[in-house]
């Protein structure tokens, strides 16, 4: 009846796995307890889990990446406090723990912190910039986002039923067969996956046709603004490796599940193949991570050095060249594992050459900050970090390209610093750098300044004392993924990693501070205009949050920064003579449906509840059938409606406060005058 | 080249010409196999052959693909996806044989 | 939907399937088609690398019998064509006819799904299941796999016939008739694949 389910479930097994389960059904009820509470049930249905629009979803996905960040950062501080004081000791961490922490750890940041951040990121801002109203497919977006909810549902339930994977975040067979893990942990890691692939995937075809089909009069490609490009590449990138994941996992769960045998060790089976397909996916996918991240640089230090982006053609190059290369190289995971020489000499050369488009583009953002009036903005903090930082794991992954050098470097912690390296100053800076540039976009405040100066200041400085001990230890010859040791000379360091983790916590709860502190003070934070940093791009051209529809006139574009462009030529907030009609897709559950039968299948699978898995795919198609039997998705907004949203936004510009006038601003005609520092 | 009656809507001659070619493109490489008419490797080399053509006979008479008439953006993806299936299929068939050598 | 769209059959516009292939929708399912075709080509990848790791059971040549493959390619070769002559009878705005088009398709592609189902199952019967070799497991993934989209298809065929028969020819139906061509054109190309490179190779 409840296939291989019984109360064994439950994490009784051990007092952390019982208070890590504790906290995350404590957590669940109370956020479902704080919207009863608060009578938000009919709101939240309404206006968010049943919207297809792209800017609830953008907002939701980003929601999503802040609670696994927390979720993963505690699997961080578990590990790194562990092996400070595990010299000769086991710890407080028993092995079996230990393991399902490190693979929860890397696979929630990858898949469900960083991957929902970006698309978040992207989902808000892209189809503002290229001067449209949504993306291609509105109803496919919310399904994305509820199918990345699902997967993250597994993994959360995955603490308080069950275990979770020990097989690290790559899940390598024969370790990760039935043979070795009968248990649902491994399971629980594959749907996990493939939901959220499969959503990855959805979203990849949705950006690519939004940006190659509906961008704005005059915008031709060589006129997008680079946060455009590097979605299109990502996009792209998601369109074509997820596939390759979803093979992978696919068919070591066909032997998990039917006994097959692509990856055993008997009957023919070959475990390279699993390595081989998973990477073909996973080093497209970290470009998948950095490309936006890259994205909200440019802008970021675009809109702060009050310049123009230096060299964009050459940036434009380089994100195309990267997004190919990536394609590449993904032999550079398993050097060690027995190719030849000819084929480790291929792959290591490719890694190097994909070095350099970064460096062009590091050499260029450099350039546009050169001779420009730098304003110190928290944004453009974590971008300067992310220049000075991200160089040093690129070097370090230039020399681990060297396939003689990888073979005495490969997962040693060297490794583990190296990718920390690329995926934290460079990636998850990003994403900060784009929360705090964009959120008044978003939500119509500032962010504030203080806080997040010394957030900031906790996260590089905590970087640097978590991350570059690790570098010395894997030269030291430290392995990665120990739960205890007994090298007394590698201790000191991994206290003073801890150290930086600790700091990084604080960085953590400086951010949550900011974020309390921003919201009390939203009225001192308000943005009037939708333009508070004096942007070049057409985001800034909406209000701040936009109207449903974004823009009641779609712009026309004449050239690269094309709001800047408006800007200048006065005619940025010109009042239209009249009013169209415009047609909105409608909201709907279907999305939300889906992904919870995606969900159930997905935990029906794990503990081999057959009947249920059968009856929540029927029941998917049921609903996928009666979406794609629907003909009337859409609704009018009159334009009477457009009108009093438009007057009721004029009225908004007329009244916005004026800021002191600084004189190193030049006055744009018919803009509102501001300040954007604060 | 396609044949297309007007404009760049397909007719039936488009559909006919497209099966006719399939038919014969298929009963080459099975009469080859079935007969034994060639060794294994002239064999293999030509069903593959034959196969590539097909599947462009495919593409131009049954999807309609044509470099005037299917949008660029559409032709861009194809190429992509060829190019993706070219390195990926064959770096992992160079990888996993490499790994086969060195292991037998 | 209106009566008077159900009762006319109009002929779709001259310019129709130019304004589909352009159509966001054309292009987003065309990139879904692409992704598709990597997963198809990364699972030929694996069966190839399997395909000679027969761990002592039933190897290809022992298992694969031409004359059914021929059969099954026959079907769906013949199903493509009928589902061409369906798309004709939809631009002429003959429902009529497109609804017998589509039925054949349908009956077509259900006898190919059989034909693979009775092959499947006589392997099994004989040993030659799954679990037996990474020949086979690979086998059963590629060749089912591709089974496994004809079959959805097939239920794709039917609702969309269904639909026409509800709301009549109208220009939705005609855009989804359209990509539901890609698909079941496409799943023609992945058959030449798996006919070349694991049926006809595995017999000689």
């Amino acid at each position: 009846m409840l296939g291989r389910l019984t109360i064994d479930a439950l994490p009784l097994y051990s007092g952390v796995a019982m208070f890590g389960a504790f906290v995350t059904v404590a957590g669940a009820l109370s956020v479902l307890g704080l919207i009863t509470w608060m009578g938000k049930w009919r709101y939240l249905w309404a206006e968010w889990l049943t919207s297809v629009d792209h800017k609830r979803i953008g907002i939701m996905y980003v929601v999503l990446a802040l609670v696994m960040l927390m979720r993963g950062f505690i699997d961080a501080l578990m590990m790194r406090s562990q092996q400070a004081i595990a010299l000769n000791s086991d710890g407080y961490l028993p092995p079996d723990h230990f393991d399902q922490i490190f693979s929860s750890h890397g696979t929630i940041m990858v898949i469900f912190m960083a991957m929902p951040f970006l698309t978040g990121l992207i989902n808000i801002v892209v189809p503002q910039q290229i001067g449209a109203r949504d993306v291609a497919f509105p109803f496919l977006n919310s399904l994305s986002f509820w199918l990345t909810a699902g997967g993250a549902g597994l993994v959360l339930v995955s603490l308080v039923i069950g275990k979770f994977s020990t097989a690290g975040w790559t899940g390598y067979p024969p370790y990760s067969g039935i043979d070795y893990n009968p248990y649902v942990g491994v399971d629980y890691w594959v749907w996990a996956l493939v939901l959220s692939g499969v959503a990855s995937t959805l979203t990849g075809i949705n950006f690519i046709v939004t940006i190659l089909k509906m961008r704005a009069p005059g915008m031709t490609l060589m006129r997008m603004p680079l946060l455009t490009w590097t979605a299109l590449c990502a996009s792209l990138l998601m369109a074509f490796a997820f596939p390759a994941l979803t093979v992978a996992g696919g068919m070591l769960e066909l032997d998990r599940l039917f006994g097959m045998h692509f990856f055993t060790n008997d009957a023919g089976g070959n475990i390279m193949m699993f390595a081989n397909l998973l990477w073909i996916w996973g080093h497209p996918e970290v470009y998948i991570l950095i490309l936006p991240a890259f994205g909200v640089f440019s802008h970021v230090v675009t809109t702060f050095s009050g310049k123009r982006l230096f060299g964009y053609a050459s940036l434009v190059y380089a994100t195309v060249a990267i997004m190919f290369l990536s394609f590449a190289v993904w032999l550079h995971h398993f050097f060690t594992m027995g190719s030849s020489a000819n084929v480790n000499a291929f792959f290591g050369i490719a890694t190097m050459i994909i070095a350099v488009p970064t460096g062009v583009k590091v050499f260029d953002w450099i350039f546009t900050m050169y001779r420009g009036r730098i304003r110190f903005h928290t944004a453009m903090l974590f971008t300067l970090g992310f220049l000075v930082t991200f160089v040093i794991g690129g070097m370090t992954g230039v020399l681990l390209a060297v396939p003689p050098v990888d073979f005495l470097m490969h997962n040693t912690t060297f490794l583990v610093a190296h990718f920390h390296n690329m995926l934290i100053p460079g990636a998850l800076f990003g994403y900060f750098a784009g929360l705090q540039f964009w959120f008044p976009k978003a939500f119509g405040f500032r962010l504030d300044e203080r806080w997040g100066n010394r957030a900031f200041w906790c996260w590089i400085i905590g970087f640097y004392l978590a991350f570059m001990p690790l570098y010395y230890l894997g030269f030291m010859g430290m392995p990665r993924r120990m739960e205890h040791y007994n090298v007394a000379e590698w201790q000191p360091h991994l206290i003073v990693a801890a150290a930086g983790a600790g700091l990084i916590l604080v960085g953590i709860i400086l951010m949550i501070v900011q974020l309390v502190v921003s919201v009390r003070r939203r009225e001192e934070l308000r943005d009037h205009t939708g333009d508070p940093w004096n942007g070049r791009t057409l985001e800034w051209l909406t209000s701040s949050p936009p109207a449903p529809y974004n823009f009641a006139v779609i712009p026309e574009v004449h050239g690269l920064d094309a709001f800047h462009d408006l800007k200048e030529r006065g005619i940025a907030y010109a009042r239209p003579s009249r009013y169209e009609d415009i047609r909105m897709p409608k909201n709907t559950a279907s999305g939300l449906i889906i992904g919870s039968f995606a969900f159930v299948f997905g935990f029906a699978m794990v503990w081999h509840i057959w009947w249920l898995a059968v009856l929540s795919v029927l029941a998917g198609l049921v609903v996928v059938v009666i979406r794609g039997s629907q003909d009337d998705t859409e609704y009018t907004m009159t334009a009477r409606e457009v009108e009093v949203i438009e007057n009721a936004r004029y009225e908004q510009l007329a009244r916005a406060p004026r800021p002191e006038f600084d004189e190193e601003q030049e006055v744009i005609p018919g803009a509102p005058l501001r300040g954007g520092v604060m | 080249m396609p044949n297309p009656t007007h404009g760049m809507a397909p007719g039936l001659r488009t559909y006919l010409t497209g099966f006719t070619l399939a038919l014969i493109l298929t009963a080459i490489p099975f009469g080859l196999v079935a007969f034994e008419i060639l060794p294994r490797t002239p064999a293999l080399l030509t069903i593959a052959a034959l196969a590539i053509v097909q599947v462009l006979v495919h593409l131009l008479y049954f999807l309609h693909l044509d470099l005037k008439h299917t949008p660029r953006e559409n032709l861009f993806a194809l190429l992509f996806a060829a190019f993706l299936i070219f390195i990926l299929v064959g770096g992992s068939l160079w990888i996993m044989f490499d790994l086969h050598h060195r292991m037998t | 939907m209106s009566a008077a769209t159900r009762a006319a059959p109009a002929a779709m516009p001259a310019d129709f399937l130019d304004t589909e292939r352009r159509s966001e929708r054309a292009l987003g399912f065309w990139v879904y088609l692409m992704s598709d075709a990597i997963i198809f080509a990364l699972v030929f990848a694996t069966y190839v690398v399997l395909s000679r790791n027969y761990a002592g059971g039933p190897t290809a040549a022992e298992l694969f019998d031409l004359k059914r493959t021929f059969g099954e390619t026959m079907l769906l070769l013949f199903s493509s064509a009928t589902f061409g002559f369906a798309t004709l009878a939809m631009l002429e705005g003959n429902r009529a006819r497109l609804l017998v088009w589509l039925a054949l398709t349908v009956f077509l592609g259900a006898g190919f799904v059989a034909l693979e189902i009775g092959e499947f199952l006589g392997m099994i019967e004989a040993g030659a299941s799954p679990d037996r070799s990474a020949f086979l497991s690979a086998f059963f993934t590629l060749v089912g796999l591709h089974g496994l989209h004809v079959s959805v298809g097939l239920v794709w065929i039917v609702v969309l016939m269904g639909q026409l028969s509800i709301k009549g020819l109208t220009r939705p139906v005609a855009s989804r008739l359209f990509r539901l061509g890609l698909f079941w054109h496409f799943l023609d190309i992945i058959w030449i694949g798996i006919f070349s490179v694991v049926y006809l190779p595995g017999v000689l």
